[in-house]
């Protein structure tokens, strides 16, 4: 098991050089200059000439790759244009604030996701089940930052049931920073107060982004649990007199939970992608609305870095997902 | 896939082979024939399959239509009436007017045509350059496969919108740009669905039987291999026309892809935030237009899934 998590460790990091060096190559091909973009539209051709010194963008593509690999090596992800920065203050500050808000929505889709699709093959094309079939094709073809738009119309704006954006209240003490998770650095401190806030502040995003990941979680689990429902040991538990309540959770979910957690991993890269939408709409300080504002600007070092940050992220969460499977069904322990 | 099974999902791309007599292309029409009954009899069953091919025969239609049947043609690429601005839906201006006077309805009907447009070249390309490169990873055995199969993984290891965002990025905003980042990220997918479809089937008999009778690596390819993936391929297409369309949008809300006035529905949305609350309307309707769209793409997607390729039903 260890061997083989050092492994996939290990090839994990030829991916992202690869995603890095793809990732150059269109920045490249891109037309357009990147010093003069730098530089800004005011400066002279010789300021211009100075910044591309400066930044080593005179040099050959493969050189500056070599050099953006050893600067990041050595924990330099080079300066942000718009936030004037360094990109890795940068990330250290909107990443964890990303990954509470998609731990969030994982957490809204699976509570949501999984009842509801094993409501839906119990309730088999009766009305609970067309309802939910209903939820679950809308899911994916909304537009979640439109749904994020028409949720805080409603909810914040016309009901004023919970807060239009941001991560806490202006005049909500922040507290100190350990994880830059505000639930959990609230907890930690103690802060209930602040606790809750941050939870209110998480609602609507979460439920924005999370829709899609629920929408497929209750389609798998649907159509997990219905083929499952059909098995002779399920007639067999049946027969023995077993309430259908128990057969559905306790004797068809144990098989029908794997196929979703693999939906789970599969989404989260979704989800990851999706918070460039949803953090847009409910302006909270996030990597996805950092990227935004990076791409708008042609701000390429900070491009660059979220693209490896939120790579990475996906591809050790799908690690993870592959570990837990095996922990979970040993017939799959020796395919991986 | 047995013989006669294989004569089936051949809707397309067999006119190499059409010259070439032998037993299965005599019968072959008549069964054909008599196999799109059949699916279609499948498929109208559906009541959701029908639902979708109604919306997406209607956005055609709209798409096709749409400058000569809209009220204000004139408010499709931009014009100002300061006089009737952000006026609510009424009888002449049925979802509203923005904050330039130019009418919603016109401007969300307009959309459709751009809509579709973003959505097929997406598309299309991403066939047009992930087929062929899953066709030539399926059939060849050496370091040409590994290499097209580790940069298909490497761009499937990253979100594809973030991806496109940093292309966009680094092209610039802009509806072409937003529409080649979107390819770019797109094609992956059909190569591993091309892939895993052509190594499934070149043991096959048929595949050998021709190879035993000399017959040519292309005609192997385009006579015997692509045409069985085709059905895949088609259900895919339905599938991404959706999530295309959806993407494309989003890039356009985002300020990456369509710029204004442009008539691109996310785009549209983009600006129309601003509005909210008591100008509602402007974001309303084209968010439900994706919406639909989408939708119908899905719909119809599903139910091709089901009658093409039944056993990849999830």
């Amino acid at each position: 098991m260890g061997q083989l998590i050092v492994r996939r460790l290990i090839f994990m990091i030829f991916m992202l050089i690869g995603l890095m060096a793809i990732v150059f190559a269109i920045s490249n091909i891109a037309p357009g200059d990147p010093a003069r973009l730098a530089a800004g539209p005011d400066a002279t051709n010789e300021m211009v000439e100075r910044l591309r010194v400066e930044r080593g963008l005179d040099k050959p593509i493969v050189t500056r790759f070599a050099v953006y690999l050893s600067n990041l090596a050595a924990g330099d992800l080079g300066t942000s244009l718009h936030t004037r920065r360094a990109v890795v203050d940068d990330l250290a500050r909107y990443f964890p604030a990303t990954l509470e808000l998609v731990l969030f929505s994982i957490a809204f889709a699976v509570l949501l996701g999984v009842p509801l699709g094993m409501a839906g093959a119990a309730f088999q094309n009766k009305i609970p089940d067309h309802s939910i079939r209903f939820l679950a094709v809308s899911g994916v073809a909304l537009p979640m930052f439109w749904l994020g738009l028409m949720l805080q119309w409603y909810l914040s704006l016309e009901l004023d049931l919970f807060p239009l954006g941001g991560r806490l209240g202006i005049m909500t003490p922040r507290p100190e920073t350990v994880t830059g998770m505000l639930t959990v650095d609230s907890l930690l401190s103690g802060n209930f107060g602040t606790f809750q806030e941050a939870v209110w502040h998480l609602v609507l995003p979460s439920l924005a982004l999370s829709l899609p990941a629920l929408a497929s979680i209750i389609r798998v689990n649907r159509a997990e649990m219905l083929e499952t429902l059909n098995k002779d040991y399920i007639l067999n538990a049946r027969a023995q007199g077993i309430g259908p309540l128990r057969i559905v959770t306790a004797y068809a979910l144990k098989n029908a939970i794997l196929p979703t957690l693999a939906m789970i991993g599969l989404r989260f890269g979704w989800m990851l992608g999706g918070t460039v939408l949803v953090e847009g709409v409910f302006d909270y300080p996030g990597v996805g609305l950092y990227a935004t504002k990076a791409a708008v600007s042609s701000d390429f070092d900070p491009i660059i870095a979220v693209t490896l940050v939120l790579g990475a992220s996906f591809m050790l969460v799908n690690l993870l997902i592959d570990l837990t499977y095996a922990l979970l069904d040993p017939r799959v322990r020796s395919q991986i | 896939m047995t013989l006669a099974e294989s004569t089936v999902p051949k809707p397309m791309g067999t006119g190499p082979g059409d010259d070439f007599i032998a037993p299965e292309t005599d019968v072959a029409p008549v069964d054909r024939f008599r196999e799109y009954r059949r699916m279609w009899a499948t498929f109208r069953r559906s009541h959701s399959s029908m639902a979708g091919l109604f919306i997406v025969i209607l956005f055609l239609l709209i798409a096709l239509i749409g400058p000569w049947i809209v009220p204000f043609p004139e408010d499709a690429l931009g014009s100002i009436h300061l006089d009737r601005k952000l006026q609510p839906p009424n009888g002449i201006h049925w979802f509203g007017t923005d904050e330039v006077g130019m009418d919603i309805y016109t401007r969300v009907i307009i959309g459709a045509r751009t809509t579709l447009w973003i959505g097929l070249t997406i598309t299309g390309l991403a066939i047009l350059i992930g087929v062929p490169l899953g066709l030539i990873a399926g059939v060849s055995n050496t370091w040409i496969r590994e290499t097209i199969m580790r940069i298909t993984d490497i761009f499937l290891s990253i979100p594809g919108l973030i991806l496109a965002v940093a292309i966009v990025g680094a092209l610039g905003p802009g509806i072409l740009n937003a529409m080649i980042a979107l390819s770019l990220v797109w094609w992956p997918g059909y190569v591993r669905l091309v892939q895993s479809k052509v190594l499934s089937v070149r043991n096959e008999t048929y595949v050998e039987a021709a190879r035993s009778i000399g017959a040519s690596n292309f005609r192997i390819i385009f006579v015997h291999i692509l045409p069985n993936c085709m059905s895949p391929i088609v259900v895919k297409a339905s599938m991404d026309m959706g999530m295309a369309i959806l993407a494309a949008a989003s890039l356009g809300f985002l300020g990456l892809g369509a710029q204004p006035p442009y008539p691109e529905w996310g785009a549209m949305i983009s600006i129309g935030r601003n509005y909210l609350p008591d100008w509602w309307w402007y974001s309303l309707f084209p968010g439900l237009a994706i919406y639909f769209t989408v939708l119908g793409f899905n719909l119809l997607g599903d139910g091709l899934r089901d009658v093409l390729d039944p056993k990849q039903r999830s």
